[in-house]
């Protein structure tokens, strides 16, 4: 780690006046920053702590939904939203360990997207809404490849919108040695439709499952992803599985995703 | 009922109280007066030439105090490799050098280029980024039948090729061997990895050198298991200091596994830095770094060949084994191998002929040396994957095959065809107590229950043997160490009836200060809350040879059944005299001594008073004192073994196996404390299982590490593993230490393995992916997903 100042703004204001000098990086639970930091790969003159600005905190429901601060860690949300978005609860319940939930936070998570991360198969199916300090972005135009997103430079996520499902579920297969998802499906049914969201898979990040999701949304049940297929071209290999095995993972995970949703 | 403290007692181990409070003495909490900081720059490239290293602009920054080279070297002595094999031709291996710091070129990822020591660590960080390397990149030897091409690129530029040695074993039975096959009513064959593992002991490396210009007296302290053998080393081969001017201290260690045994350039480097600068230095290893630097484990590409008789009996084995000795030789790393692999190629089985050929290579990889088993899994691996994919192919049981083929309880003493003499075992009784605490007979109802849950089950077995205590000294000398192997003690009676026992073992997690003291307590009489054990300072313990290899109690707790005998004995003399009775009279009972037939006694304070206050003392035919060191060489080889139960549930759809109950028997001969011995069983277990299930190290064609953090090199969690039925009442003692005992540390890491791939395949073979023989550890869900399909 390199020497670095570092700010704790008590308000949105003052974190994004501090975020809007040259080498200055926002600083969530710090999972991923501080890892990168202490190997020397990540050099931030000045880190903002975005975990002393109370309305970035917090589980709120409401208007058939539930809003979640960026700030707010994996083991808050596990806690605090099982009573209103019981999968999203499940999720953020095996993100890590219980080091890692206490302090990641889902803005970090959302923020930094990992290609196999967890958080953002479950805002991509929900259809959340990711809220920053100068607008709102639907998911499907938040996630745009490995750790890349709609975010500006300097921009916060201060929380995220979730409409909450008639029936969800997470179903995750974990890399061995991290126990990020080697694949992870997050099926959300709603009214109007079913989404699948595919997390850990693709060269390209988080995406959408579309012909599940017709096949589902005519027939909710596993058997209605019988005849489908993910093709393996675009999909990660790595010491721990070829395309072809996380491609066959995403039906697997996907019809339990399914079962589980009940 | 054993009584507490003494002999059999699950004595709870005294030395957790501060290991479990945090209150534990590690090398990083030493920390001295003045004390400098050393960090080293590394080699980012497996194989390259150095033109140049300027280091004016790091030696300039702030807080450096200066920056070493290999030309800082020039006068010193490379590591030395404590182990010559000779290879088939008589002739011996080839032995290159190994710098402390690169001399000319970098030969692995990891490899110490130039160290920076400085006031604080982040300064040495720092400055160690300004210094200026200009290395050519050349192609790298990585894949070890590759590395042995005539093309290929060479590790070192002085040998011929990539070979360190070929080795045959036993020569003169190849020719027998090889007709035995001939004749064969069956011959079956597999080839196999034994996948290269990175240690990972829960503590890193630590050294602290240390020098007092008053008394030229160097200190170094550790993180080894054998501290006395570093001085050697170090001091002999490397530095050229003389042990009275060189003191080794490895305080509490946090885990070695064999990975801390050996000599390491760290050590040299602070040991030397510190004379040179003035200064202790301090060097504290981090977790990637200890991945690029820490000698590996096991890394053998196998092919093994099984000959049976028309009535299934073992008539031959021959195999044929690459064996990664990496970039430079670690200080045994020539003989795990060689005569601690070849040596137990018999297993438990009365296999007549026996041929293991071993070639050595080197590669641009970090070395690669015993790791806990050392040898012995890897043969109990191949031998016990091939046992069962013989049967399959037969058509006959598995553990039958095994049983029908076991050496009989009435063969011991047993001499097998490579060398070695087993003096006790008893496989069958092992093998009935493993099938009766597995519940075999319960299994098809829960294969049943597995497979209405869409799980395949399996059950699969191992039989283990391996040789612990290490070992005569003047046998190992003939094969080719440069040690002798024997282990020390030194019993100090205190006056008031205290006593330390100075060990020349070590304990870095096995909890010898709790199991030698029941040792001594049991055989005088006394509390063990009298007795301490005090071990891994060379300035206060006899010279001694270390924990591995399973050998501390059957060795080091010889040696001081020896010592104690010895005190026993004086003690006796001046029970005697104080008793105004014959010496042959004297029993010693409860620590008590009594007159044989008399109410007469003197208890155990009053002698050892006596000792050191001798007014009424036989000063004329007795010294006054109660201390007494012996030395104990051992006479063979002990001879663990067991059979171990794995059952396991496969989920066909993604290929995630999970060990659903696993069943060790093993023989260890005498029991001190069976907690420690459970605790022992069980870690092997979990590391074995790691091995199986979870553990790889894997490089990339260029020589870089791609498992080089715990992102990637899947360690075994508690989640991972079942709750272990361990049972160690088929004991037959050892017959030639005084203890009975055999030793217990590594067989859970030796045993398991192979049973955990047993059951695998047996759960594919009974849901019938019988085109499935075998799979290349370890079986991750995408091995196991791509051998049921076929690819």
């Amino acid at each position: 780690m390199y020497a670095f100042d570092f700010v704790k703004p008590g308000t949105l204001a003052e974190a994004s006046e501090a975020l809007s000098h040259d080498g200055a990086l926002p600083l969530a639970g710090g999972q991923t920053l501080i890892a990168a930091m202490k190997q020397r790969l990540n050099a931030p003159e000045k880190l903002v702590s975005l975990t002393g600005i109370p309305e970035l905190k917090g589980v709120c429901a409401g208007d058939g939904g539930v809003t979640i601060g960026a700030a707010t860690t994996h083991a808050a949300v596990a806690a605090q939203a099982a009573a209103y978005y019981p999968a999203l609860a499940a999720l953020a319940g095996q993100i890590g360990d219980p080091a890692v939930r206490n302090r990641g936070t889902i803005g970090g998570s959302l923020a930094n997207n990992d290609p196999a991360a967890c958080y953002p198969s479950a805002v991509l199916a929900s259809g959340a809404t990711i809220v920053t300090n100068t607008r709102e972005i639907a998911a499907d135009d938040f996630f745009q490849g490995m750790f890349t997103t709609a975010l500006h430079d300097g921009e916060i996520i201060t929380s995220v919108k979730f409409p909450v499902p008639q029936k969800a579920a997470y179903a995750k297969f974990q890399q061995p040695a991290s126990r990020f998802a080697l694949t992870g499906v997050f099926v959300a049914k709603f009214a109007d439709g079913v989404r699948v969201a595919v997390t850990g898979a693709s060269e390209s990040g988080v995406f959408r499952w579309t012909e599940a999701e017709a096949a589902l949304t005519a027939n909710f049940s596993a058997a209605a992803l019988d005849g489908l297929s993910v093709p393996a071209d675009g999909m990660i290999g790595d010491l721990h599985g070829t395309p072809e095995y996380r491609a066959h993972l995403v039906k697997v995970m996907t019809k339990r995703a399914v079962v589980a949703a009940g | 009922m054993p009584k507490d403290g003494g002999i059999g007692a699950s004595t709870k181990r005294r030395e957790d109280l501060r290991f479990l409070t945090g209150n534990g003495r590690y090398t990083d909490d030493i920390n001295l007066r003045g004390q400098a900081f050393a960090h080293f720059l590394r080699s980012d490239v497996a194989h390259g030439r150095i033109n140049r290293i300027d280091t004016a602009a790091a030696a300039a920054m702030p807080g450096v105090l200066r920056v070493f080279t290999a030309a800082d070297f020039a006068a010193v002595g490379g590591l030395p490799c404590g182990w010559c094999v000779t290879d088939k031709h008589g002739q011996p291996m080839r032995e290159p050098k190994h710098p402390v710091l690169a001399d000319g070129k970098v030969r692995h990822v990891g490899d110490p280029i130039a160290v920076v020591v400085a006031e604080t660590y982040a300064q040495a960080r720092d400055a160690a980024e300004a210094i200026v390397v200009d290395i050519t990149e050349l192609p790298a030897a990585i894949n070890m039948k590759a590395a042995l091409a005539p093309d290929a690129p060479l590790v070192h530029d002085d040998l011929p090729s990539n070979l360190c040695y070929d080795w045959g074993f036993v020569e003169d039975n190849k020719a027998a061997v090889d007709e035995a096959f001939r004749t064969a009513a069956h011959v079956t064959t597999l080839e196999l990895v034994n996948n290269r593992l990175v240690a990972n002991p829960m503590e890193p490396r630590v050294a602290v050198g240390d020098y007092d210009p008053w008394n030229d007296q160097h200190t170094l302290y550790t993180t080894s298991q054998n501290p006395h053998v570093i001085r050697l080393l170090m001091g002999a081969f490397v530095l050229g200091i003389p042990e009275h001017k060189l003191r080794v201290v490895a305080p509490d260690v946090g885990g070695g596994f064999g990975t801390k045994i050996f000599h390491y350039a760290e050590e040299a480097f602070c040991t030397f830095a510190a004379k040179q600068l003035k200064r202790p230095v301090k060097w504290t290893c981090s977790r990637s770094e200890a991945f690029m630097t820490d000698a590996h484990g096991r890394d053998h590409v196998t092919k093994i060949e099984l000959a049976l008789d028309k009535d299934n009996n073992f008539t031959a084995i021959r195999t044929e084994t690459y064996a990664n000795m990496g970039a430079y030789l670690s200080t045994f790393a020539p003989s795990v191998p060689t005569w601690l692999h070849g040596t137990l190629m018999a297993g438990n089985y009365r296999t007549p002929l026996i041929y293991v050929n071993v070639k050595a290579v080197f590669t641009n990889t970090v070395p690669v040396d015993a790791y806990r088993g050392a040898g012995r899994p890897e043969a109990t691996f191949q031998l016990e994957r091939v046992v069962d994919k013989a049967a399959r192919e037969l058509g006959v049981d598995p553990i039958e095959l095994r049983r029908q083929n076991f050496i009989k309880p009435d063969q011991f003493p047993y001499q097998t065809p490579v060398a070695v003499v087993y003096d006790t075992g008893n496989y069958h009784a092992t093998l009935d107590k493993l099938l009766e605490i597995s519940d075999i007979a319960g299994f098809e109802a829960r294969r049943a229950d597995s497979a209405r849950r869409g799980k395949l089950r399996g059950f699969g077995v191992a039989h283990y043997i391996e040789a612990c205590g290490i070992a005569p000294s003047n046998l190992v000398g003939q094969l080719g160490a440069r040690a002798g192997l024997y282990e020390s003690a030194t019993v100090r009676v205190n006056a008031t009836g205290s006593i330390s026992v100075y060990t020349g073992s070590h304990a870095h997690g096995q909890g010898h200060e709790t199991s030698f003291a029941q040792v001594v307590a049991e055989m005088i009489g006394i509390d063990a809350k009298q007795i301490d054990i005090v071990h891994g300072d060379t300035a206060n313990t006899p010279m001694g040879m270390g924990t591995y290899g399973s050998r501390s109690l059957a060795v080091g707790g010889s040696a001081i059944v020896k010592a104690t005998n010895k005190i026993i004995n004086k003690a006796k003399k001046i029970a005697a005299h104080l008793l105004e009775a014959s010496e042959d009279d004297i029993e010693l009972k409860d620590g008590k001594f009594s007159v044989a037939g008399t109410d007469k006694s003197v208890d155990w304070a009053g002698v050892t008073l006596a000792a050191y206050v001798p007014h009424n003392y036989p000063l004329e035919n007795l010294e006054p004192g109660l201390e007494e060191t012996a030395f104990y060489d051992p006479s063979n080889f002990t001879y663990p073994s067991g059979g171990y139960g794995c059952e396991v549930e496969v989920d066909p759809e993604t290929g995630k196996v999970e060990i659903v109950a696993f069943s060790a028997a093993d023989d260890f001969g005498n029991i001190v404390n069976p907690m420690i011995v459970e605790g022992q069983v069980q870690g092997g277990l979990a590391q074995g299982i790691g091995q199986a299930l979870l553990e790889s190290c894997v490089y990339d064609d260029n020589g870089q590490l791609l498992s080089g953090s715990y992102m990637d090199y899947a360690m075994p969690r508690a989640d991972d593993l079942p709750m272990f039925k361990v049972d160690h009442s088929c004991n037959t003692p050892c017959t030639h230490n005084p203890l009975g005992v055999k030793g217990c540390g590594e067989a859970g890491a030796i045993g398991s393995p192979p049973a955990v791939v047993n059951a695998v395949i047996d759960a594919l073979h009974r849901a019938g992916h019988t085109h499935v023989t075998h799979i290349d550890m370890p079986l991750t869900p995408a091995r196991v997903w791509a051998a049921i399909n076929g690819n």
